[in-house]
């Protein structure tokens, strides 16, 4: 590799590594927000579940957008997970309709 | 022979084929997951009111123990990094503190865990439950042969006879430890064995909150554990490596690195589920 072409290269991975450093400050700020924001009692237990998964959930974007690159990546790989994420909506998706889904004379609490 | 693969891109996929391997196996690992935060959901929702715990583990370690592993994470994509910028020296230093951060959130589990198995639950022979960690035992205590003295820092409950607000009072003690711990008096409780019904600590068998707990971050401490042991395999034997077929290792140091970004991305989730909702 010419010397040019080296240097061009490690400008492209410091400008990367700029980017890594903002994600990090995200999640850190994120885990403090997901924190704090559990001390606060929203009207219904509901709120309080949906905004912790909400902050989780953007955690979980930035580390696998990021960190690990999804947001570039390969059709391949994205057709994995289109599977994935297909199977494991489907998973949550039985787990809620369950429910409200009792035998005859089921004693709830 | 050689493993066709590692560094050229299949012309088909677009990829290495490490990389399709590892993404292939992470996604059987988010349906294991799943499968078991799905069982958290059902348990809970299945739970009578009163009994889900709140507030049983400390938020501070707890919240210690991300930051940790997001400072792992981005040690570890700055280790992959340094590579990429040809730089060995500095992909050492990063993975050397990605494994301390393994061992540092390790750590903090284990005191967590301690934290637990210390902590019992009596029945008492008058209907009373008797709550807190161990403090002593005569050593000639045995609970099959009614003998010696059992002895807890802790406090007492009362459910029995008790309905409505007076009961969820009492259930919170046991239960709810957000905020009102404060207000519980714990003191030096001591039991003869004759005392006692039952006497069991808060492990996996306490209650469904404390199985699906240990089920969980177990599970997760197992990968943070392979995660470590492929990244130190990595830092300490991959010197060789780097010099005879840097793309090769580079890539090596990717796909573990993909791991253990998602053994972060698992405990982003089991952070708030466990310990604060």
């Amino acid at each position: 590799m010419s010397d040019q072409s080296h240097s061009e290269h490690a400008d492209h991975f410091a400008h990367h590594v700029r980017r890594y450093l903002y994600v990090f400050v995200a999640l850190i700020i994120g885990t403090i927000f997901t924190v704090w924001a559990s001390y606060i009692h929203f009207s219904t237990r509901e709120i309080n579940i949906g905004v912790a998964l909400l902050i989780a959930s953007c955690k979980a974007f930035l580390v696998a957008g990021y960190f690990m690159h999804l947001i570039s990546e390969k059709k391949m790989i994205y057709g994995i997970l289109g599977f994935t994420v297909f199977f494991f909506v489907g998973l949550m998706g039985l787990t809620l309709w369950s429910f409200g889904d009792f035998p005859p004379h089921t004693v709830t609490h | 022979m050689e493993i066709p693969y590692t560094t050229e891109i299949r012309k088909d996929t677009g990829l290495y084929n490490a990389k399709v391997g590892i993404w292939l196996f992470l996604a059987s690992e988010v349906m294991l997951f799943g499968a078991l935060f799905s069982s958290y959901i059902l348990l809970r929702v299945g739970t009578p009111e009163g009994y889900w715990p709140h507030g049983w583990l400390n938020i501070p370690l707890g919240t210690a123990n991300t930051l940790v592993l997001i400072t792992s994470s981005i040690t570890t994509v700055m280790a992959w990094a340094s590579l990429k910028m040809k730089n060995f020296g500095k992909f050492k230093m990063f993975h050397a503190i990605t494994l301390c951060c393994a061992l540092i959130f390790l750590c903090i589990k284990s005191y967590e865990y301690h934290d637990k198995f210390t902590h019992y639950r009596i029945t008492l022979t008058n209907g009373k439950i008797a709550d807190g960690h161990f403090a002593d035992e005569s050593k000639d205590f045995d609970l099959l042969k009614k003998t010696g003295t059992f002895t807890i820092h802790g406090h007492e409950v009362e459910l029995a006879d008790k309905t409505g607000p007076e009961l969820q009072k009492e259930l919170d003690k046991l239960y709810d430890l957000r905020e009102k711990d404060s207000t519980v008096e714990h003191k030096e409780l001591t039991y003869q064995a004759s005392e006692i019904v039952s006497l069991r600590n808060y492990g996996p068998w306490q209650n469904t909150y404390t199985a699906i707990y240990f089920t969980l971050t177990g599970l997760h401490a197992l990968h943070v554990i392979g995660g470590a042991l492929v990244i130190f395999y990595l830092w300490a034997f991959g010197g060789r490596m780097w010099k005879e077929d840097p793309e090769r290792f580079t890539n090596r140091v990717e796909i573990s690195g993909l791991f253990w970004h998602f053994v972060d991305l698992v405990w982003i989730f089991l952070f708030p589920v466990l310990y604060l909702l």
